[in-house]
This record gives structure tokens, sequence and C-alpha cells, in this order.
């Protein structure tokens, strides 16, 4: 039994209205149950979560140069008080040979976490003549206690074996006179020895509130940093002002995008919603490659996010015009379709790679928000590219089986 | 329409632009954000009742700054002040909560002005190599006369762009130069665009004269052009209505150079690329 032409291209229908369906339904099913684990996976930035962006400068002293070596270990030692305050995913990283940059998103009091971190931590016990007796290398833990009568908080300290030598003897030598404990130069408490301590055994009480009192035992254990910091750039901001600009612009980037999605529509017909729902998978790609990458969405980020939408349109739209034209020169709506995107492949490859290198420079260039902001636009334009060339090709092609009404094409 | 005829009115608007711009940098020069003059800024949200004037005259009473511009915005307050450390941005803050109610610092940001100088530096190299690897990537895919119009119409909409912000004062800050990047890369993409029609219509070209195949690859890649516009400035508004003022002056710097940067792919890009193909056949 051979078929009838007629037959032939009713099955083809049939065939490509089940591919539709069925992709429109996979669609649907892929946006809805990746939501939630994109949503909980993407990383904020700290200017939609609330954060600290700091960059210390070390301080050289005479004659000790700041080497390699010594940004090391003082990253090592910021780590250490950043974990204390447990940010859960600290990033902590030189920058050219003397700086090193602290990022952390997620503190609810960023000004407070600046404090703890900005710190030398230098502990030192002095006689009264100055002298140097012993010092905050030799601990060997620190810990906040309040008193049995709860009111005052203090820190008691552990020296290791040196130090319990060098404190006894301090201790032993110095009875009857105050010996001064200094931290970072300035004297925090200045108690009387009673009696010489031979267990290696301190305790600093000054006018402490409890917060003050851990504070000072974090420090104290991660130990001094081997240099002295400034701060030469601080940038801080609070939960809420976070948590409002993830709001706002979530609103005004669904807003945009939805104005997008109904122009298309309204101007281009079916094609338009063929790049609806290739505006729906590339979101989903783009939003999923950035959690799975561990891309951290920033402020600036959302709107390189929203304007490559705009980017991923401008290729359906490049490629449509195409298609328009070829239908005028009066070929097949199949030929068109294939023409159009042979013609609009080299047009899009050549115009997003352009907008790709200035992407790149500007990951190369920025910082934080700013290079957050590349990113995305960088993988924003790679997904359109691939969406566009393959997605909206096949789609188009599977409904020019189904209907061969120009009109529906806009033209 | 004869865009090419036209030329010399083109030239004429944007050298205006250009020249009102260069005028404006000399005569005020640009607004500074502290990421390039060092200094702080401090971001309050406060009762709305209380006025800008207010809290400068609380500030001063403090005797912790040098110098301050307070800026209202609603019931949120900017406070603009020589670098501060962390002890005196404590006592600010707890300055104002003790003279003022429901007072709350949202941000916080402190600059040295070394760092600032770097960005700036930093900032023109950026710009330059975008610039250069553009004109190498266009001299390699099309010609050398077209890579040469596509860079120096986007050398000229950063001028426009930077004049505007200082003819209009608006603040420069290090999101500034992302967005001038940005703009380079969205201006490059419509410049492209059309210089790939002009490309494919050289190849099929007859005995079509430039300025009118230059003004027909125009006009076909016009619905594009508009379009695509339209959809890239969809989004921009919103965020601009709803999105907070964070990002206000970035979007605002983006949709000025959008706009302009589309015109000039047509207006500029296009003429410049029949004037250097006239004088190199000449």
């Amino acid at each position: 039994m051979t078929r009838t032409r007629r037959e032939d291209k009713l099955l083809q229908k049939n065939t490509s209205i089940a591919i539709i369906g069925a992709i429109i339904v996979a669609l649907a099913f892929l946006a809805y149950f990746t939501y939630q684990p994109i949503m909980n996976n993407i990383k904020l930035g700290l200017d939609l979560q609330g954060g600290l962006h700091v960059v210390l400068q070390a301080q050289e002293k005479e004659g000790k140069k700041v080497s390699a070596d010594t940004i090391q270990k003082s990253i090592g030692v910021l780590e250490e008080r950043v974990n204390s305050l447990g940010v859960s995913e600290p990033s902590i990283y030189p920058q050219g040979n003397d700086r090193i940059v602290i990022e952390l998103a997620g503190v609810d009091d960023p000004e407070a976490a600046v404090d703890i971190i900005k710190n030398t931590a230098q502990l030192e016990f002095w006689d009264e003549t100055g002298k140097v007796l012993v010092t905050g290398e030799n601990l060997k833990d620190a810990q906040a206690q309040l008193s049995s009568s709860g009111g005052e908080a203090m820190v008691n300290l552990e020296f290791d074996k040196t130090g319990a030598k060098l404190f006894a003897e301090a201790t032993a030598a110095n009875v009857g006179k105050p010996i001064a404990i200094v931290l970072d130069g300035k004297t925090i408490s200045a108690p009387t020895v009673n009696e010489p301590i031979p267990n290696g055994q301190a305790q600093i009480s000054g006018n402490f509130t409890a917060k003050e009192a851990q504070d000072l035992a974090v420090l104290l254990r991660s130990g001094a940093l081997p240099v002295s910091f400034s701060i030469m750039e601080k940038r801080t901001v609070g939960p809420s002002l976070g948590s409002d600009s993830l709001d706002f612009s979530i609103k005004a980037g669904l807003m945009g995008l939805l104005a997008i999605l109904l122009f298309m529509l309204g101007y281009y017909r079916l094609p338009g919603l063929v790049a609806d729902f290739s505006m729906v998978l590339y979101s989903v790609l783009v939003l999923g490659i950035m959690a799975l990458l561990g891309v951290v969405l920033t402020l600036p980020g959302i709107a390189a996010f929203v304007l490559s939408i705009g980017m991923a349109v401008d290729a359906n739209i490049i490629i449509y015009e195409h298609i328009k034209e070829e239908l005028r020169l009066g070929k097949t709506l199949k030929a068109a379709i294939e023409s159009g995107f042979v013609r609009a492949f080299w047009t899009i490859f050549d115009a997003n790679l352009t907008t790709l290198i200035a992407a790149m420079v500007l990951i190369w260039f920025g910082t934080g928000s700013i290079k957050g902001f590349a990113v995305t636009l960088s993988i924003g334009i790679v997904a359109s590219m691939l969406v566009a060339l393959t997605f909206t090709r096949y789609m188009l092609v599977w409904f020019a089986d189904i209907t061969k009404n120009n009109k529906l094409y806009g033209v | 329409m004869q865009f090419i005829e036209r030329r010399k009115w083109f030239y004429i608007f944007s050298s205006i632009l250009i020249v009102a711009g260069i005028v404006s940098l000399f005569m005020q020069g640009l607004n500074w954000s502290i990421d390039f003059t060092g200094g702080s800024l401090l971001r309050y949200k406060m009762d709305s009742s209380i006025s800008a004037d207010q809290v400068r005259n609380a500030v001063n009473e403090f005797n912790l700054v040098k110098e301050v511009s307070v800026q209202k915005s609603g019931d949120e307050f900017y406070l603009r002040t020589n670098e501060l450390d962390q002890e005196q941005t404590a006592k600010m803050t707890a300055g104002l909560k003790e003279k003022f109610t429901n007072v709350t610092l949202e941000s916080a940001e402190s600059v040295g002005a070394t760092i600032g100088s770097e960005i700036a530096r930093n900032a023109l190299i950026a710009i330059g190599i975008a610039l250069v690897l553009m004109l190498l990537y266009i001299t390699f895919r099309f010609e050398f006369a077209f890579g040469l119009a596509a860079v120096l119409s986007l050398a000229q909409v950063v001028l426009v762009v930077v004049g505007l912000f200082s003819i209009f004062q608006w603040e420069v800050s290090s999101y500034f130069v992302a967005a001038i990047l940005t703009i380079i890369g969205y201006s490059i993409n419509d410049t492209i665009v059309i210089f790939d029609r002009v490309r494919e219509n050289l190849r099929t070209r007859k005995k079509e004269e430039l300025h009118t195949l230059l003004n027909r690859s125009i006009m076909q890649t016009m619905n594009r052009s508009v379009n695509t516009v339209l959809t890239v400035l969809m989004p921009l508004v919103t965020l601009l209505l709803f999105g907070g003022s964070t990002i206000k002056v970035f979007v605002i710097a983006l949709l000025v150079g959008f706009i302009y940067g589309m015109y000039s792919s047509i207006c500029v890009a296009c003429p410049l690329f029949y004037d250097i193909k006239q004088r190199s056949a000449s």
C-alpha cells in the first residue's frame, strides 16, 4: 500500500504538532521544577543580601618588607576571624603584592564585622617602664567569660609553655606594681599584681560588654596579623537595603521581561511566540548556569540579565527580519526559514562576538559588583546565541509544518 | 532616505554635542563620586519629616568631619564626607541616632584617594583595549575601513556620553565605567549588524553607487535597529522606574548611551565608512 502525498503531509503535520506540544510541556515543566533549585542555589552578592567588601593595605614597617608569605599568613589569620563570624562563604584573596580583599555576604552587622577584621590584634603585657614582658604570640587559648555575678564580662587567657614561664617571671618581678595589658598600642587594663602567677593563666577584665569580650577572645585566639593593615576601600551594605534592592530589581526585571514578551508577540505574531518560548528557555539556561558555576548575582548583574534578554531577543529579530525578506522574495516558508538562518548566522555571530569583547574586557577590569555584571552579560551573550541558533530554528521549522500562512509571520 | 547625502548635518549635530561636552568638562568637570576622589558615603534611613538641613547642622555639631553634603530622597539620606574611619563612622551613627528617630545605617562606603586614581587609569586602559580589540576583530572579519569607521563612531559615542554626564553633573562612579563599556558593547553590536548588511550588499553589488548602497543597507536593517533598541529600552525604563536608587545613574547612562549609540551606528558610522572609502579611493 502506498501512501498519497496528502497523507504524508498530514502525518508530518501531526508529528510536528506533537513535537511542539511536547516541547511546550517540557519547557513548562523545566521552568516550574528548576525555579526553586535555582533560586536556592544562586549566590547573591553583598549588595543583594547585605555584607561587606574591604580592601586592606599592608603597612610597611621600617626594615620589614611585606612579602608574599606575610600576606598568606595574614589571610590565614583573617580567615579564622571571619569563620568565627559565622559567614557561610567568605572570599578572602590577595590583590597585587601588599593588599588583601575580603568579601563577605550575608552579614547582619557588616560595620561590626569590619571592626573585628581591621584590628592587628597585637597583644602585649608591659611593665611600668613600658618594657614588653610577654606578647600574644605565646597564647594558647582565649575565652570570653561572664563573671559569676553576671554583670562583668572578661577574657580568660591561657599561655603556652614559653608564655607561662615568661608570665611567671614577669609577675614575680612586678609584685605590687601594675602590668599594663596593651592591644594594638592601646592599654585596655592595667591590673596590679598581687602575687606571682606560675600557672600561665591570666584574665583581662576591662569595662567589657559580653559582645566586646567575645570579639576580643576571637581576635586573640586567631592571633595577631603579622603586619598592620589600613583600610583602603570599604563598602558595607545592611541586610535591609540588600533585600530591598533584590525585591525592587526583581520586580523591575519581571516587568521589563513581560513588556518584551508582549512586544514580540504583538509585532512578530507566530515567530514572536516562538521567541517568547525561547526567552523562557534562555532565562532558565542563564540562571541555571549561574547557579551551577556559582556565579554571584549582583544588583548590576540583574540589570545585565535583563539587558541580555534584550540581546537574545535581538538575535530572534535579526533572524525574523531575514526570513521576512526571503518570504517577500517569493520563497516558500521552509526555504525562507532555512536561508534566513544561514544569512542571520554570521550577522549574529559577528555582532555578539564584538559585544563579548567588551564584556570580557570588563571582567578583566572590574571588581565586585561590576565583575558580576560582566560575567552575567557574557553568559547571557553566549546562551542567547545558542538558543537562537538551535531551539528557535527548529521550533520555527516545526511550526512551518503546521501552518503555511504567511500572515502569521507578519508578511 | 538619504542618510549619506545628509551626513554633513549628522556630523554637525555630533560635533555640537561633543563641543558642548568638552566646554562643560573644562568649565565644571565631572561630578566624581568617592570612588575616584576618595571619601565616605553613608546612607541612612530616617524619618522622612527630617530635612537635609537639619541633618547637615547636626553633623557639623558632631565635629567629626571636615566637610559634609547631605542629599535627601524620601526617607533616605546620603551623607558625603571626607574619608572616615570605622570609629568616626560609628560615632556619626550613634550621634544621629541620639538626635533623630528611626535611624538606621543602610550602607557605608569609604574609599582611599589612591584607589580612585587607579580606577580612573584602569578604566581608560580598559576602554582603550576594548576599542583596539574591536578594531582588530572587525578588520579581520570585514576590512579595515569598517573597523576604523566603527571604532571612531564608538569613540565619539563615549565622548558624548561623558560630556552629557558633565553637562548634567550626574555622578560618575565606578558603575559609570561599566556603563560606558556596556554602551560600547551594544553600540558596536548595532554597527556590526548594519555593516554586515553592507558587506552582503557589496558582494552582490552590480553598478550601484556606494552611497545608495549604504542608504539601502541602512533601510534594510532599520526595522531591526528600531525593534532592538525598543526591546532593550523597555527593561531599562522599568529598572529606572522601579529598580531603586542604587543603580539609577547606571541605568541613566545606559539609556542615554544606547539611544545615542543606535543613532550613531546609522548616522555616524555609515557616513564615516563612506568618507573613509572615498578618501582611500581618490
